[in-house]
């Protein structure tokens, strides 16, 4: 791994992995950033732990569970720079429409009410679910917000170009919530 | 404050808005003028052809001398204004006003049918939100389809009062109020009754298209398909005067 290039880890938490879709989107220009950053950690390479220090940390989705909380928390440790790509990690959006039900509710109507065999609520090797899903900011600093569901290949190939390039990004140019 | 039939003779004042020196006739409020001259200022509960209620405040201005901001809807210009419409300060509280409409009902842009065609998720990206600071309320609010062809969807209601008063000044029904106060506070048809119930309801869908926002939209649309036509508006209010 060349020692010039710009470090760059992603996570999937409570999302559809769409905004990592989008990223994929990014088509030939990803050959373009393979040059410039090493995708260290992520969905989309093999690697199983995040390094000690990452300068760009991407993630996507809520934070719902304790797992995510866990992620995040680690991610903020490790990256220099913590992004929250998509609607999900930005504003809570599709996983935080339960909010407004009690837990028990939520774990009926899916676990029991819309189940036609062996109903049953999973308890062993899942996370337990938070009360409130909340967006990344609402656990852990985040210093870039880049709304979108998802957001465009474009979007997201200019926000890692202005990082890349050591600017600022501003992403009300390209991106608003919904997008 | 009720709409003012343009009087036949009025004087001409001239003031300057961000440093351009301006001409305007006296009767006209502050955000008239910068609609007229393409200065942008961000409203909400304002629009042509409907009386003013200054409830929003994403208009507010600074006026030279005054400590206190203004709002643009709701002030008449006068002569020698000194009106700034887009300093630090004013782009700080229009940003925190937007966060709270937000962060106050559900508002999921992604999987609404005003999703690209709303005014809200618009303010939300011009005034530079790309993130919510404060807790977001997850209050639950009702969905009310009744009526056979409009839906009123209280989650995304940013209680502008538009609906209440196109029914009312234009369409003349007076269907719509808004009843309750603080976080109960909502629009309602008929004395709360079911839509679909009222009596007044002329079905004429006048609110449903000057709503900002996908809180009033048609039965059967799907994400990103309710577009709204606000054209009617001015021309009806305009030939109301001339009559």
């Amino acid at each position: 791994m060349s020692g010039n290039r710009v470090t760059v880890a992603t996570a999937w938490l409570d999302g559809c992995s769409g905004c990592h879709m989008s990223f994929l989107d990014m088509d030939e220009r990803l050959v373009e950033l393979a040059d410039k950053i090493d995708i260290v950690y992520s969905p989309l390479v093999d690697s199983k732990t995040l390094p000690e220090q990452v300068d760009v940390g991407i993630l996507e989705g809520s934070i719902s569970n304790e797992e995510d909380l866990h992620k995040a928390q680690e991610f903020r440790r490790h990256c220099k720079l913590l992004v929250s790509l998509g609607d999900c990690a930005v504003n809570g959006n599709v996983p935080a429409m339960r909010n407004p039900f009690k837990l028990d509710a939520v774990f009926e109507r899916s676990y029991r009410d819309n189940v036609d065999t062996q109903p049953q609520i999973p308890t062993e090797g899942v996370p337990s679910l938070f009360k409130t899903v909340r967006p990344i900011h609402g656990v852990v600093q985040v210093d870039v917000f880049v709304p979108g569901c998802p957001p465009h290949a474009d979007t997201i190939y200019y926000i890692l170009s202005e990082l890349i390039g050591g600017r600022t990004p501003d992403p009300s140019q390209v991106t608003r919530f919904g997008a | 404050m009720p709409r003012t039939p343009p009087a036949t003779q009025v004087r001409v004042v001239t003031l300057t808005i961000d440093g351009q020196a301006l001409s305007a006739r006296e009767d006209e409020t502050i955000i008239e003028v910068c609609r007229e001259n393409k200065i942008p200022i961000p409203s909400l509960c304002w629009m042509d052809g409907l009386s003013i209620v200054g409830a929003c405040r994403l208009c507010v201005v600074e006026m030279a001398g005054s400590p206190r901001l203004s709002a643009a809807c709701s002030t008449r210009v006068a002569e020698g204004m000194q009106i700034t419409t887009n300093s630090e300060r004013l782009q700080r509280y229009r940003r925190t006003l937007v966060e709270m409409l937000f962060a106050e009902r559900n508002h999921v842009c992604s999987v609404c049918v005003s999703n690209g065609h709303c005014e809200l998720q618009w303010l939300a990206q011009t005034c530079g939100v790309d993130h919510v600071r404060m807790p977001y309320r997850n209050h639950a609010y009702d969905v009310d389809s009744s009526h056979e062809m409009f839906r009123v969807d209280h989650n995304r209601c940013v209680l502008c009062t538009r609906c209440v008063r196109v029914c009312d000044e234009i369409e003349g029904a007076h269907t719509w109020d808004v009843m309750g106060r603080g976080s109960d506070c909502k629009v309602i048809t008929d004395l709360a009754r079911p839509w679909g119930d009222s009596d007044t309801c002329t079905s004429c869908g006048k609110c449903v298209q000057v709503c900002p926002t996908g809180a009033l939209v048609k039965q059967g649309t799907s994400v990103g398909e309710m577009v709204k036509d606000q054209q009617f508006l001015p021309i009806l209010a305009r030939r109301r005067h001339i009559r």
